[in-house]
């Protein structure tokens, strides 16, 4: 069993999403480190790109400013070097396919091995395509985390058994965001999962409050935040990590 | 050529969000299914015809090739059809298949504004409702069609993000895509994307070659020595090649648009200056920088202003079948000046591409040689940027 897979054992899973070098990397560092303190249990590291087009307008915001700053995936490997000293929970990179592409598929998944990064999670590689990239993640011990979406109805069975580290539940259509209501009957397609795969789920897109984040672990092993981070670290800059915090103490309060 | 996952040799394939998977399964099966039905293929050649206006003509362009003093040069005139370009022909097909799969909603990307223009055109005539995204840039420089849009009945929605070019109205439109599936059909309007999509544009586009061949073959008894296309995403070019890839004589030459110049960062020539890649859907070649980041590429032309090229090109170029050649802004727009005064045609500032082409081509090969160049729209919407690019202000 992979070391995501074990994340799940103690209990319902926080999972923070962070664009990397969003301001700067040493923000991004910092941020980390105070979500792991405050109780995350694996951390979602975002390495930007120029044209995300999975992502709603806050993280597509990061994604630029990250980019404008001088951010490549040669020193967000570095940075993860630096975390590796202390920080011991699975992290995972989500990035678009042409930055492991144009990276080298094999060269990223050895440095991933090397820098102890556990999963990756890549919103444009759907199940058909996922073989120019899985080899390489078999090769270097890399989850290659699968998504459900709302939409996928007949496909679920068939992306849950192959399924590894944990099944990312997309919550609803559209794109990353915040969002006020979860329509999506997320318990159908769980319990689909669950007839095919003991992999875990955790529920993404959308969440933003405790009481949302409450409600979703009722039905799911994991909740993921993305955008409501992101915007809290376009709002305090340099001085997000105690903010980032606080809101992951609550988020984890909330599942308890 | 192209194989059941979509691809072209190692280009194409199918590389979007999970939430698209089921969308893009769903247009494939509609596709196999009408595709040869009798009635979808009567319904779409009629609206083609009565409609659209075609067969287009292949014109002879006598003055232009006296004053070249080389090759005999035909232009099919794409330009002639109904809203201007051929973007109608991919459109018409589409739109007629997502009627046929229940959709009341159509979105579209555009550029130039033409393909927005032909989708906003086909959704007033069958009913449906239409959004079409452009990026801020384009709807500056082609206000004209984004009036027309408008006209049509069309919502535009400027896209800030990124560049504001068309690979950001790409992307946006992908994103509403999966924001809004049940009713809605993404009509993409070139060979580009996720398979099914440039099977479905270069079929649909593939009445330009067809009818170019046999128009050729009945004016001259032979088959012409090249035959030339600009290539931005490259459906007019694939359109323009696809009857022709059989038939080994035939130089198959797409233009890009080399902006300022191939050496410059100020291009949009993927070929030239791109490489592998994945993006919007597919495999094949963008222009990137070293870490895989999309590049902000730039041509005069809204139209071929895109940082990637149509994964069947890239094969294309791959084998060698086709030529990919770059032609900068200022040959386009000499050869835009020199169309509209040798043969009384305007051309659309992306066709002047490929006019500037055969322009060099021309007097090298010779007498008894033929070119056969497509004319993919007209140019009135670029009078007002090219005025501009002569450094003459004038209203639209």
């Amino acid at each position: 069993m992979s070391k995501i897979h074990s994340a799940f054992d103690k209990g319902k899973a926080f999972i923070p999403f962070i664009t990397c070098g969003d301001p700067d990397i040493e923000t991004t560092e910092a941020v980390v480190r105070e979500a792991v303190r405050n109780g995350a249990d694996i951390i979602e590291l975002g390495i930007p790109f120029s044209d995300p087009t999975a992502e709603g307008v806050v993280i597509q915001s990061a994604n630029y400013r990250a980019l404008k700053g001088g951010i490549t995936t040669a020193k967000i490997f570095d940075m993860v070097r630096n975390l590796r000293r202390d920080i011991d929970i699975p992290l995972v990179f989500m990035t678009y396919a042409n930055v492991v592409f144009s990276y080298g598929a094999e060269k990223f998944m050895s440095d991933c091995r090397d820098s102890e990064i556990d999963g990756l999670i890549l919103p444009d590689v759907p199940f058909e395509e996922k073989e120019e990239f899985s080899p390489f993640c078999k090769k270097y011990g890399v989850d290659l985390i699968s998504m459900i979406a709302p939409t996928s109805e007949g496909r679920i069975a068939m992306i849950a058994r192959e399924a590894e580290g944990f099944l990312y539940v997309v919550s609803s259509l559209g794109v990353t965001g915040v969002r006020s209501e979860i329509k999506t009957d997320l318990a159908a397609i769980i319990e689909a999962v669950r007839k095919n795969s003991g992999i875990p789920c955790a529920v993404g897109f959308g969440i933003s409050t405790p009481e949302q984040a409450r409600k979703m672990s009722e039905i799911a092993d994991g909740v993921i935040v993305g955008s409501a981070i992101v915007r809290m670290i376009a709002e305090h800059g340099k001085d997000s990590a105690c903010y980032v915090g606080e809101y992951v103490r609550a988020m984890k309060e909330a599942m308890r | 050529m192209t194989n059941k996952a979509g691809r072209f040799g190692v280009h194409g394939g199918q590389y979007i969000p999970e939430t698209l998977m089921n969308a893009v399964i769903e247009l494939e099966r509609a596709y196999d299914t009408f595709r040869d039905d009798p009635e979808f293929v009567a319904e779409l050649s009629s609206l083609l015809n009565e409609y659209a206006g075609r067969p287009s003509r292949l014109y002879y362009a006598r003055r232009m090739t006296e004053s070249l003093g080389g090759a005999k040069i035909y232009l099919k005139r794409e330009d002639l059809n109904h809203t201007g370009a051929h973007k109608i022909n991919n459109v018409l097909g589409q739109a007629l298949l997502a009627k046929r799969m229940g959709k009341s909603r159509l979105i579209a990307e555009t550029g130039a504004g033409q393909h927005g223009v032909a989708t906003a055109t086909a959704a007033a005539l069958m009913g449906m409702s239409c959004v079409v995204f452009m990026g801020a840039e384009d709807m500056r420089r082609q206000a004209l069609n984004v009036y027309r849009m408008r006209l049509l009945g069309a919502e535009v929605v400027q896209v800030d993000s990124g560049t504001g070019t068309l690979k950001d109205a790409v992307s946006q439109a992908f994103r509403e895509w999966t924001s809004r599936i049940d009713d809605t059909h993404y009509c993409l309007g070139s060979v580009m994307g996720p398979h099914p999509f440039p099977t479905i544009v270069r079929d649909f586009q593939a009445v330009i070659s067809r009818e170019a061949r046999a128009q050729v073959l009945e004016r001259e008894g032979r088959l012409p020595d090249a035959v030339i296309a600009c290539v931005g995403g490259g459906s007019n070019a694939i359109g323009s090649f696809w009857h022709f890839i059989g038939d080994d004589g035939v130089k198959l030459i797409g233009c890009e648009a080399a902006g300022r110049g191939v050496d410059t960062f100020e291009t949009a020539a993927t070929i030239a200056t791109g490489r592998l890649g994945i993006f919007h859907g597919m495999k094949s070649y963008f222009c990137q920088d070293e870490s895989g980041q999309i590049a902000p590429v730039y041509s005069i032309s809204a139209g071929l202003d895109y940082p990637g090229i149509g994964p069947e090109h890239a094969y294309l170029h791959d084998t060698g079948r086709a030529e990919y050649v770059p032609v900068t802004d200022e040959e386009a727009v000499n050869a835009f000046e020199y169309l509209s005064r040798t043969e009384g045609i305007i051309p659309a500032i992306e066709s002047a591409h490929a006019l500037s082409h055969a322009m060099r081509i021309a007097p090298e090969m010779g007498h008894g040689k033929i070119i056969v160049v497509t004319i993919s729209g007209r140019g009135d919407k670029d009078c007002a940027s090219i005025a501009r690019y002569r450094g003459e202000n004038i209203d639209e």
